[in-house]
């Protein structure tokens, strides 16, 4: 810690000001549930679930930004590639373009709370600025994109190094399987909203899943592997930061 | 050392993911490639059977008076990918280059 000279802080804090910069810059076509799309209530219900885990993420990043300075550079990369991988629409199987959510990187280096103000960040300028997802809509998408699948990546992660997988392996299926959740989880609020008059929810679900999973699963094994090749660089040139924020252990190589 | 490994490593994966992003492109000629957020509006009209009509507009659309340009928005988009991969490209050589002029580690 004591190498670091003042330049070199000032260039982390720089980096993480400006990665507040870009997360805060319009992102658009996120799998989000359009403006005006849910009802009052859903809309209301889903806000008010979704504060408390905003609140330990405001505590999580601010007790990074206090004791672990040093990290500030992966968590400015990290915001930076859920910003880049967002933007990129690809073309799937199904004949439709979808894109990733890139929160997985931040889910399994700063945990899921961290995650969740990130992602609001993002989501609640694009609903403003660029009219993908929506105002109205900000709790639905903030809980699928930034709390639902970032826990879920965060859990997976944590039970493949409990289950001694492969790292990359682990690192792979969790980021792949949040993305899919983020997905999972928007179809099954819609179907809340829209439950099938026939079947109910459940084939309201269904559905729902059956138009964004064909598409969705090319792109999370993308994420995945992407944000496997993110991990690689990190642990190849960022060492000293991955321990301080205990992503290695001291003395592994 | 793991260095040469990974390399290749990268590289498979790299490959892996133009050909997963770019197979259905050219496999499936002349489908649309819309965006999946619209299917879902449309999934939204054959369940309910009636077209949905959202009760809020965007704040933007209200205040230029239609929709974003399609040309603006793929400014943004450009921007946005652009900033982002400026942050990760620096990150990397900056800490590409601490590595390489340090002594230790």
């Amino acid at each position: 810690m004591s190498s670091w000279t003042k330049n070199e802080r000032q260039f982390v804090v720089f980096t993480a000001v400006f990665a507040g910069f870009i997360l805060a810059t319009p992102q658009a076509f996120a799998m989000h549930i359009m403006e005006g799309y849910l009802p009052v209530t859903h809309s209301i219900l889903w806000s008010v679930i979704s504060l408390p885990f905003l609140a330990a993420g405001i505590v999580s990043i601010r007790r990074t930004i206090r004791d672990r300075r040093k990290a500030l550079i992966l968590l400015a990369m990290s915001g930076a590639f859920v910003f880049v991988i967002s933007s990129l629409k690809i073309p799937s199987v199904t004949g439709s373009c979808s894109h990733m959510t890139g929160t997985g990187l931040a889910a399994i280096l700063f945990g899921p709370a961290a995650v969740s103000v990130l992602g609001i960040i993002v989501l609640l300028f694009q609903a403003i600025l660029l009219a993908h997802g929506g105002i109205t809509t900000l709790g639905a998408n903030t809980f699928s994109m930034a709390i639902a699948g970032p826990f879920l990546s965060w859990a997976v992660y944590l039970l493949c190094k409990k289950l001694g997988v492969n790292r990359k392996a682990g690192i792979f299926l969790a980021a792949m399987l949040g993305d899919l959740f983020t997905y999972c989880v928007t179809s099954l609020q819609l179907s809340l909203a829209y439950p099938s008059e026939s079947g109910g929810i459940a084939a309201s679900a269904v559905k729902f899943l059956g138009v964004f999973a064909p598409t969705q699963l090319p792109l999370a094994v993308i994420e995945g592997i992407l944000t496997v090749v993110m991990v690689i660089g990190m642990e190849t040139y960022a060492k000293p930061e991955l321990r301080e924020i205990g992503f290695l252990r001291e003395g592994v190589k | 050392m793991t260095k040469t490994k990974n390399r290749g490593l990268i590289l498979i994966l790299l490959i892996a993911v133009l050909l997963i992003a770019l197979v259905p492109l050219f496999a499936l000629k002349g489908a649309e490639f819309g965006g999946s957020d619209d299917a879902g509006s449309v999934m939204i009209g054959e369940i309910t059977g009636t077209e949905y009509e959202p009760w809020f507009t965007p704040i933007l659309e209200t205040l230029i008076d239609g929709e974003l340009p399609g040309e603006v928005e793929s400014l943004f988009f450009c921007l946005q990918t652009g900033i982002g991969v400026g942050v990760i490209a620096f990150s990397f050589g900056y800490l590409a280059a601490r590595k390489k002029y340090r002594r230790e580690e």
